[in-house]
């Protein structure tokens, strides 16, 4: 049925009216009614929007003015602010947020047609390996309903592994696109740093976010890539580069590609089974004509320490403009401004978010600003070039997604530390700026893992390409969660 | 690096953030472990090292100094939890 297609095969069908997006989006509207519950994948659905957004794509498609995602259902992480919708980012404090404005990549998906289903569920404030932080509850992994889904867009990654949505926006501050797209089974892109706009999506770490899509396949990545992608003058980081067509190389030959197997990505900490596993699709890779080099990244070891300073940091800035005065929580009965400050956050953030403030905020204060954030920059710049030095040598550089599969809910969420290890392997790509995808690549456990491909700056399409020529030699990518096939 | 209660007390003064008491020794449980994951970054000597802020190196881009936005008050402040006459109200201020 439809919710097995992707979305390049949705768009191939509307296009050729075997279906209509009226129809595809009230199926995907029942699916998502009957079975969420199993899940809390959505924390809004959006029915009678999308209902009118698939009306208006029938339109288009009729008139002969449709673009390849006109008429196709995705969903949106709940990050994005939409406008006239709940835009919570997984938090209390932004529960009653209806959103005046669209993000930009919600302004160019409805541009051109893309119907939204509903928001997504997320750690809060995007802040969470595991999805455990959300106000919303926790999301199950369809793989396994015991264990995490990943973070933090772990219900985007959770919506498109049971086939409730065909994809998903995501946003990437230390691996939240690959983190749960390698736990659950799916294809994730995060770009370069600029690639894609920040303007509209609630700000965490503003120097690492970095939007993208995540689908089952490569070729879908790419097609919600040309639909997101480009400059806008509304973001002050966004880079002012022409977008290519991201589909135009899925296709090209991957004989002679160079592959960097860094020896710090295969070290202690990494499960064997994983290791196994990935090694087992490097080996495809191999047979495939491409060649292997190991390489060294030897700074990347520092990755997790100099996150949990930037990080927070900027976050503990950003959310500052959470204040109960003139949009989100407020607390009751302020007995003057310093106590609605300090009730209003305290009531609106949840613990991971508090914890993450407090240090930013430590860090960034008087006396030790130099010994934290300064130090922690100066680290940044010493794992960007360790990149730098490696892209001189290979082509894409490759190894794990995460250290380990989906873990158990509960195991890590007393144990912050523990947690943040899990992002060992995606961290250093956000904090060079450089695209990384995570690709299926088999099983450990029984448990969906992912390849991680790092590309050079804006080298997003030959990071599809790569992913794309692996899925045509492998079928990981389309195993479904039992109990999420019919 | 490790904190004790009342450094927590003073920090999350500084966020503007309630903290129950009840939670204090969490907190300075927790952020401890954090700071200590944190104090690896000594082991590097960067002393000739730039610091790096955009991944890029790219510089903030500036516009002309002209309105770009329309006035959209009343929209904005429709979702404010208390306004009066295009004003945010707060708590008295001043005496």
């Amino acid at each position: 049925m439809y919710h097995n297609k992707t979305l390049a095969q949705l768009s191939a069908m509307l296009q050729a009216k075997e279906v209509s997006s009226v129809e595809l989006t009230q199926y995907f509207l029942d699916r998502i009614k009957a079975r969420d519950g199993e899940i809390n994948s959505f924390i809004s659905v959006t029915a009678e929007q999308a209902l009118a957004q698939a009306k208006a794509a029938d339109e288009r498609l009729a008139a002969g003015t449709a673009e390849p995602l006109t008429g196709v259902p995705f969903a949106q992480k709940d990050i994005f602010c939409t406008e006239g919708v709940r835009s919570s980012c997984g938090s209390k404090m932004l529960d009653n947020f209806i959103s005046p404005y669209d993000a930009t990549v919600v302004t160019k998906l409805k541009a051109v047609g893309a119907v939204m289903l509903g928001k997504t569920n997320m750690d809060e404030f995007a802040m969470g390996s595991s999805n455990e932080t959300s106000f919303y509850g926790s999301v199950k992994n369809p793989w396994d309903l015991k264990k995490v889904p990943g973070g933090s867009s772990g219900g985007s990654a959770a919506a498109v592994a049971a086939r409730l949505a065909p994809a998903a926006t995501g946003t990437d501050t230390g691996g939240s696109i690959r983190q749960p797209a390698s736990l659950c089974n799916l294809t994730g892109l995060k770009p370069t740093y600029g690639r894609i706009s920040r303007y509209g999506m609630i700000a965490f770490a503003s120097s690492l976010d970095q939007a993208g899509p995540m689908a089952r396949t490569a070729e879908d990545c790419a097609l919600l890539m040309n639909a997101m992608a480009g400059f806008d003058e509304k973001d002050s980081t966004s880079i002012e580069k022409e977008v290519p067509d991201y589909t135009t190389d899925l296709n090209k030959s991957i004989k002679g590609l160079k592959i960097g197997l860094p020896k710090e990505f295969f070290g202690e900490g990494l499960d064997p089974e994983v290791a196994k596993t990935v090694e087992a699709a490097i080996q495809q890779y191999k047979d495939m004509g491409a060649e292997v080099v190991e390489i060294s990244l030897p700074n990347s070891g520092l990755s997790v320490p100099v996150y949990y300073v930037v990080a927070p940091a900027e976050c503990s800035s950003n959310l500052s403009r959470m204040d109960g005065v003139r949009f989100g929580h407020r607390c009751e009965e302020p007995k003057d401004l310093e106590d609605l400050y300090k009730r209003s956050r305290g009531e609106g953030f949840g613990e991971e978010v508090k914890r993450r403030i407090l240090i930013g905020t430590y860090a960034l204060s008087a006396g030790y600003y130099d010994a934290y954030y300064i130090k922690a920059q100066k680290l940044r710049r010493l794992i960007s070039d360790d990149f730098k030095k490696a892209f001189e040598q290979v082509d894409v550089i490759m190894g794990p997604t995460s250290p380990n599969v989906a873990f158990n809910m509960g195991e890590k969420s007393d144990d912050p530390v523990s947690m943040y290890l899990s992002d060992i392997y995606t961290i250093a790509v956000n904090l060079a700026g450089l695209p990384g995808m995570s690709i299926p690549a088999g099983f450990a456990h029984d448990m969906p893992v992912g390849l991680q491909v790092i590309g050079n700056y804006f080298e997003e399409s030959h990071l599809l390409n790569v992913a794309h020529a692996y899925q045509q030699q492998t079928d990981w990518h389309e195993r479904c969660p039992a109990g999420f096939e019919d | 690096m490790s904190l004790d209660a009342e450094q927590v007390k003073k920090i999350a003064h500084l966020a503007r953030l309630e903290i129950n008491e009840a939670d204090i020794p969490s907190y300075a449980g927790t952020l401890s472990n954090i700071l200590e994951l944190v104090d690896q970054m000594s082991a590097v000597n960067t002393d000739d090292v730039e610091p790096m802020a955009h991944p890029m190196d790219a510089n903030q881009r500036l516009r002309a100094d002209v309105v770009t936005e329309n006035n959209q008050r009343e929209k904005f402040q429709a979702i404010a939890p208390k306004t009066e006459d295009g004003l945010y109200l707060v708590p008295q201020v001043i005496e």
